[in-house]
């Protein structure tokens, strides 16, 4: 078990908990909060994307070498969207039920930071079996946060788990249910306490022992994070920090936009 | 008239979204921090979601389904909306210098906000003409620059505040969202009242 320099029991394990794609590198928002309205959309969706990550990843590493460093982003997109599109006719004809419900977060899978970032950050530059692992930790990370903030949203919010009723949580029981937590706004409290919660876990297990292995990007990301910049795409991510260093803005693009805003007048 | 008129509104109020539907929260919470960037950001998620529903709309009716070719849309749309992020970024910087520096950075931000696929996907699905897309797109877009303006405003309040230190940063950033999501449900009965 204990990793040696990077064994695949890591790379497989960092997924789960220490790099949690939603809740320490607060990848994928957008479905997290959208679709987690009961347990089984947000189990549905999990496994959705878990698949598209395991695939993409696959392909990314077996073309890494291939894929000219220029065009990369567009070539994993369309890697992407390939799986994406299996996912979709895949639900459509066995489940679409669960289609319906998750509707247009299935294409939007996409545009899901989670799996452009494991391809631009680990696909890309690992050999295949690393990667495919790394595609299905993350992907179970994925899906294991979702189904916490469907079941939470599910209970409090419907009083059922699974579908099943709860009795001592339905109108009449010890407490009403909450309709609050499933619509929008629950989505955004749920998160934010979710988060609260992981950074304080965290907080102790680091306090309790230094780490041995650590990775430096994931160190880097979990920082940007910590000072609110949210989205990976938006600050820590190769996207962003490359397009600004290659274009010569100024690292803060915040301080950019305000001293170039008087000259557009 | 009217419904165009209805599209526009539900678009911006009802169905906010980044509110509502939940689309573009990354940049939602990335760049909502001062109303500039905000504004920044919106103008360019405004243009592209526009351009981009103009495209996609004529793609998806006239060759990908007169060909049964549907199930390519995923990946067409993407395709298109990198291509075209491109060429306004290419175009700005050559035309309009002072526009792309001040809309530069956030163009290639935008190839991966599902708001913007998003938008174009619900147009195919409402069943939109070509019109009504273009309302839509305008509408979401609109939509999440109101979002963005009025959260980077709460924001620039809370992040001065005092917050238990477990809450602070993301957390009590999302938890305000939720509260200024609450606000929004405020208008659900309004598109009905005015128009219905």
């Amino acid at each position: 078990m204990a990793p040696k320099k990077r064994s695949l029991t890591y790379e497989f394990t960092k997924g789960l908990v220490k790099e949690n794609p939603v809740l320490r590198l607060l990848l994928g928002t957008c479905p997290t909060l959208a679709v987690t309205t009961s347990t089984k959309n947000g189990l549905g969706m999990g496994l959705a994307a878990t698949f598209v990550l395991v695939g993409s990843n696959l392909i990314v590493s077996l073309l890494r070498k291939s894929i000219p460093d220029k065009v990369r982003i567009p070539a994993f997109i369309t890697v992407i969207a390939g799986f994406v599109s299996i996912v979709q006719m895949l639900m459509q004809a066995y489940l679409p039920e669960l289609n319906k419900s998750l509707g247009i977060f299935i294409p939007l899978i996409t545009v899901n930071c989670i799996i452009l970032a494991r391809a631009e950050m680990f696909a890309s530059k690992n050999a295949v079996l690393p990667s495919v692992i790394d595609g299905l930790g993350m992907g179970v990370g994925f899906t294991a946060a979702l189904f916490l903030m469907g079941s939470i949203r599910e209970v409090l919010g419907n009083g059922t788990f699974l579908d099943i009723p709860l009795p001592a949580l339905q109108a009449g029981g010890w407490i009403e249910p909450m309709i609050i937590m499933i619509l929008p706004p629950g989505g955004f409290f749920v998160f934010g306490f979710l988060i609260a919660l992981a950074n304080k876990l965290s907080e102790q297990m680091d306090k309790k022992k230094d780490k041995g292995v650590k990775d430096p990007l994931a160190e880097q990301i979990v920082g940007a994070v910590n000072e609110a910049s949210a989205c990976a795409m938006c600050g820590a991510c190769s996207v962003g920090t490359k397009y600004r260093e290659t274009h010569g803005f100024k690292d803060a693009a915040d301080d950019d936009a305000e001293t170039k805003k008087g000259d557009k007048a | 008239m009217k419904e165009l008129l209805v599209i526009l509104f539900s678009a911006i109020l009802v169905d906010n979204f980044v509110l509502s539907r939940f689309l573009g929260i990354c940049p939602f919470l990335g760049v909502s921090k001062n109303v500039k960037t905000a504004m920044g950001m919106s103008m360019a998620v405004i243009i592209v979601m526009v351009i981009s529903s103009a495209l996609t709309w004529p793609v998806q009716f006239y060759i990908l389904y007169p060909r049964n070719l549907g199930y390519l849309q995923t990946g067409v749309f993407i395709v298109i909306i990198a291509a075209l992020v491109q060429i306004i970024e290419t175009f700005l910087r050559k035309s309009i210098p002072a526009l792309y520096r001040a809309l530069g950075i956030y163009l290639p931000l935008i190839t991966t906000n599902c708001a913007v696929l998003g938008v174009t996907i619900l147009n195919v699905d409402s069943q939109y003409t070509f019109v009504e897309s273009i309302t839509h797109a305008a509408g979401a877009g609109l939509g999440f620059m109101l979002a963005l303006f009025l959260f980077s405003g709460v924001r620039a309040k809370v992040d001065r505040a005092d917050v238990p230190k477990f809450m602070k940063g993301l957390p009590i950033t999302l938890v305000s969202a939720g509260l200024v999501s609450i606000s929004f449900f405020g208008f659900k009965g309004l598109i009905e009242k005015l128009f219905g």
